[in-house]
């Protein structure tokens, strides 16, 4: 058995793995980082429309700061995530853009001066401030107040994986490539490191090491059309819920983005309805403001993909042979705008359907596209009930998205939770000794090898991408947009079938080295436990929250279910996932629930909300007028970051305000 | 694109199959048949093969929509990728597929770009060098003249897929020329104002046989990009400034 030891072990090497191996590398620890792929490959690649920070440079963004982030936050989450951690965030997303731009970044900047954008279908002027001129730009997204989202034309995830992976080089960083992560080392209560398979030579290896931090993406492709890459196949939650002991979070809430193209799913960016492309029926007719007249086209996506789903349902989407779309219009923004804001977009129309989206629409919809859940962790990223294990990215439920993303804060959240946690990870590594226990090691080992040897030499006869495309389809069919308890349950079961087949897999091909039968036959029966955690966990859920959206249940019920689902496997043969809850606790929330601003008023209430908004009125009737917007917050929801990140954020309009102030004297 | 037309056509392929690992395993070309659908890729297909036909087929794909650069082949003669090529693209419905060349083979149709890629970046440097290390996260970005910014995402789009190596008569002769791909990297970092490096140091990595001086420009690389990259006029660029260095 060949042994690997480091301090610190990262599996996954898109933004976030990366980000929180050079947080490791730069406090001197020996790291290294495994991957399926090339880390330029990784689907952090694939994000276009750009990620969140309050800069607030442009005019659009004027009055930004952390306190409306962290409001629109924890609002688009429909009151599901962690607010200490939706402030943890928020605090350090400037500072991760700018981070971002010393690395090489070329964000797209300010231009001083007036110029044209389509708001609500009209052309109207702005006119930028020439003390902006030169800073970061942002862009309109959905279900935020200002304009916030920064931004590289629309190859954004493109322009930030590059440098992060450029600075990851530069810093001698390891990436072991084509490497695939199969089972963690540990012991019940200590993570120890990993088993890992090379795809090229089929070699066994164990990495042992002070920390694991599984960087592995999300689970999309637990469905049949989704707008992830095709490796985002739940492996890494897998890996956590295998153990046994550590918990998946929330693994019910999972994204449709509204517009993906049909029939192949590929992402539109949220960009195109921010640089103000609109929605159409077949009769042409823009629908959105019918159904939202507020927000429209941006409203938060779960809302958007619903009322789509919504609008075909009543017969307005157009027939295609791949069943019923709706039209994405560009071709209000111009031709210029298209080719140079758009271009991926138009890449991607010309491409896959022979369209150009300056002169067509696209046609489009709501696809899979994110999972809110993932590996449980506190707000240092750390696994509650594996200690050494930590979790960042979309792989983990950290968990600022709650019950629905919003767009621009995921590309936000691998660098700033890779910054954050990553600072942890280190902290860890250096208060902690390495424990190498070759025996256990080596157990760990024979069981991957064991599970190899039977589906290579064994008799079973069950296909593992037949399996696969059946799981695929449970999924779509029962817990996409809208759920309800019959097809969940049906889910449920349909799945379960499917796992017991799982233990009659059969290989044709009998090749150890690489073989790709022999990788699908290894994933899929560990796809179908994730996959029974979304399923288990959307029909336990008897409510509508965010993304997860119950006809049967279409209130959000704060009194019942202010809570996270922890899914777990204690039992390696058993047929569903063990299911808890981790109460959210009112009291403690700076923002308490309230109403999202989205169709009817209909949650609810939680027995405390109404306690601590006069405790909160109080709190702040004590400070008086005189406090700050930070001496508020820290009354109100205290949090903390690593040191080094603690400092404010300064912002331009504050300077300008100083600047007057200083002038009025 | 005609759906009608291409329905239920006979697609042939033709494979190119090799695994090194395997020994007394002999590169060779197989034929595969397979039934087009409705706006088809290649991507489609060699899944389709592979899950029906042949479970040991080898070839790679991420992103499955022209963003990730993985899934690079010689399709038909020409370098390409594979998930946006349309198999309708071929009016005799036959495809021929075979592994870029210039890189190290891991099996059938896939290859060790990822390696060539970190190698020329630790190589040729390939990231930013800042003027300044010690720049506050937490006070105002330095601002940076729009037009610049916009210049270099333009030059930042390659996705390292390897087709402008593989499409380059002197790269093909001589492992050590860094191809296009390393110019257009180059370039891009010596257009940066927060780039710190001084001609000659690019001049140390690049003005040589191996670099802009090698290239027989031969436009392999420009006619092939997936990306539309302008290398020619970059490695011209470079040149430029490497023969001003010399006076």
């Amino acid at each position: 058995m060949k042994l690997i030891y480091t301090d610190s072990l990262v599996i996954g090497a898109g933004l976030a793995g990366l980000r929180v191996a050079i947080a490791s590398k730069e406090r001197g620890l020996d790291t290294v980082v495994l991957s399926l792929i090339p880390a330029k490959r990784s689907h952090s690649a694939a994000a276009q429309g750009g990620m969140q920070a309050s800069l607030g440079n442009t005019v659009k963004g004027m009055g930004d700061d952390e306190d409306v982030h962290f409001q629109d936050t924890v609002k688009g989450s429909d009151w599901g995530c962690d607010q200490d951690v939706a402030r943890m965030f928020a605090h350090c997303a400037p500072k991760a853009v700018r981070e971002l731009a010393n690395w090489g970044v070329p964000w797209t900047r300010v231009t001083k001066g007036p110029r044209q954008v389509v708001v609500n279908a009209e052309k109207v002027t702005i006119e930028e401030a020439e003390a902006a001129h030169g800073l970061i730009n942002a862009r309109d997204f959905g279900g935020t107040k200002k304009w916030r989202t920064c931004y590289t034309a629309d190859g954004t995830g493109h322009s930030l994986l590059y440098a992060v992976d450029n600075k990851a080089i530069s810093m001698d960083i390891p990436v072991h490539e084509r490497m695939e992560a199969l089972s963690l080392i540990h012991d019940g209560k200590r993570c120890h490191g990993v088993v890992a398979r090379c795809l090229v030579t089929g070699e066994l290896r164990a990495y042992v090491a002070k920390s694991t931090t599984i960087a592995t993406g999300g689970y999309g492709r637990l469905y049949e059309v989704s707008t992830n890459a095709i490796i985002c196949e739940g492996i890494g939650q897998a890996l956590a819920l295998e153990t046994g002991v550590a918990k998946l979070g929330n693994m019910e809430a999972v994204q449709f983005h509204p517009t993906a193209i049909v029939p192949v799913g590929i992402l539109t960016t949220e960009g195109c309805r921010g640089d103000g492309g609109l929605l159409r029926d077949k009769d042409g007719h823009r629908f959105m403001p019918d159904y939202e007249p507020e927000k429209k086209e941006l409203a938060s996506r779960d809302v958007v993909s619903r009322r789509m789903t919504e609008h075909m349902r009543k017969g307005k989407g157009v027939d295609s042979p791949y069943g019923p779309h709706l039209w994405l219009d560009i071709t209000l923004l111009g031709r210029k705008h298209v080719e140079a804001n758009l271009r991926e977009v138009k890449e991607i129309c010309e491409n896959f359907l022979g369209i150009d989206p300056a002169k067509d629409w696209i046609p489009v919809r709501p696809t899979q596209h994110y999972s809110m859940g993932g590996i449980r962790t506190d707000a240092t990223g750390q696994n509650p009930q594996l200690k050494g294990l930590f979790s960042v990215g979309e792989a983990a439920c950290w968990d600022m998205h709650g019950f629905n993303r919003l767009g621009g804060n995921s590309l936000a959240e691998t660098v700033v939770g890779g910054m954050i946690i990553g600072k942890y990870v280190a902290d860890f590594c250096q208060q902690n000794t390495l424990e190498i226990d070759t025996g256990l090691a080596e157990s760990f080992v024979a069981k991957v090898q064991t599970e190899i040897d039977t589906l290579v030499d064994g008799d079973g006869s069950e296909n593992p991408f037949e399996l696969k495309q059946q799981m695929q389809r449970i999924m779509m069919d029962y817990v996409g947009i809208f759920r309800n308890g019959p097809e969940l349950d049906k889910a449920v079961s349909e799945l379960q079938a499917l796992l017991k087949r799982a233990n009659a897999l059969g290989l044709k091909c009998k090749k150890r080295h690489a073989n790709p039968e022999l990788v699908e036959a290894l994933r899929v029966k560990r796809m179908l436990k994730v996959a029974l955690t979304v399923a288990a966990g959307a029909a336990a859920r008897t409510e509508s929250r965010g993304a997860h959206a119950r006809e049967d249940f279409p209130q959000r019920n704060d009194k019942d279910w202010l809570s996270r689902t922890l899914a777990s496997w204690p039992d390696a043969e058993a047929l569903s996932p063990q299911l808890d809850y981790e109460q959210l606790d009112v009291m403690k929330m700076e923002l308490p629930p309230g109403y999202r601003g989205y169709g009817i008023d209909n949650a609810i209430a939680h027995p405390d909300t109404e306690k601590r908004e006069q405790q909160i009125t109080d709190i702040l009737d004590d400070l008086g007028e005189g406090a700050d917007r930070h001496e508020r917050q820290s009354a109100l929801m205290p949090f903390e970051v690593p040191e080094s990140l603690t400092p404010k954020n300064e912002r331009l309009s504050e300077m300008l305000e100083q600047q007057v102030a200083g002038e009025a004297q | 694109m005609s759906q009608e037309a291409t329905k239920g056509r006979m697609l042939t392929f033709n494979i190119f199959r090799y695994d090194p690992q395997e020994p007394g395993d002999k590169p060779k070309m197989v034929k595969y048949q397979l039934e087009e659908t409705p706006g088809m890729t290649v991507f489609i297909a060699l899944n389709r093969l592979r899950e029906e036909q042949d479970t040991s087929l080898q070839f790679d794909f991420v992103c499955r929509a022209g963003i990730c650069g993985s899934c690079a082949m010689v399709i038909n003669g020409f370098p390409t990728l594979a998930c946006r090529t349309l198999t309708s693209k071929y009016p005799k419905g036959e495809i021929m597929l075979m592994p870029l060349p210039g890189f190290e083979l891991i099996g059938d149709l896939s290859v060790n770009t990822g390696k060539f890629m970190r190698e020329l970046a630790e190589r040729l440097k390939l990231w930013l060098h800042p003027i300044s290390d010690d720049i506050d996260v937490h006070r105002l970005e330095a601002p940076m003249d729009p037009a610049e910014a916009a210049k270099l995402y333009e030059l930042e789009r390659c996705v390292e897929c390897g087709v402008c190596v593989s499409a380059c008569a002197t790269a093909q002769m001589r492992d050590t020329f860094v191809g296009a791909v390393g110019m257009m990297k180059l370039a891009r970092f010596e257009l940066d104002s927060r780039d710190g490096r001084e001609l000659e140091d690019f001049y140390h990595v690049i003005g040589n046989q191996d670099g802009v001086f090698g290239c027989m420009t031969l436009l392999g690389c420009q006619d092939n990009c997936p990306k539309d990259l302008p290398h020619m006029q970059q490695i011209a660029y470079l040149r430029r400034k490497m023969a001003v260095t010399l006076v």
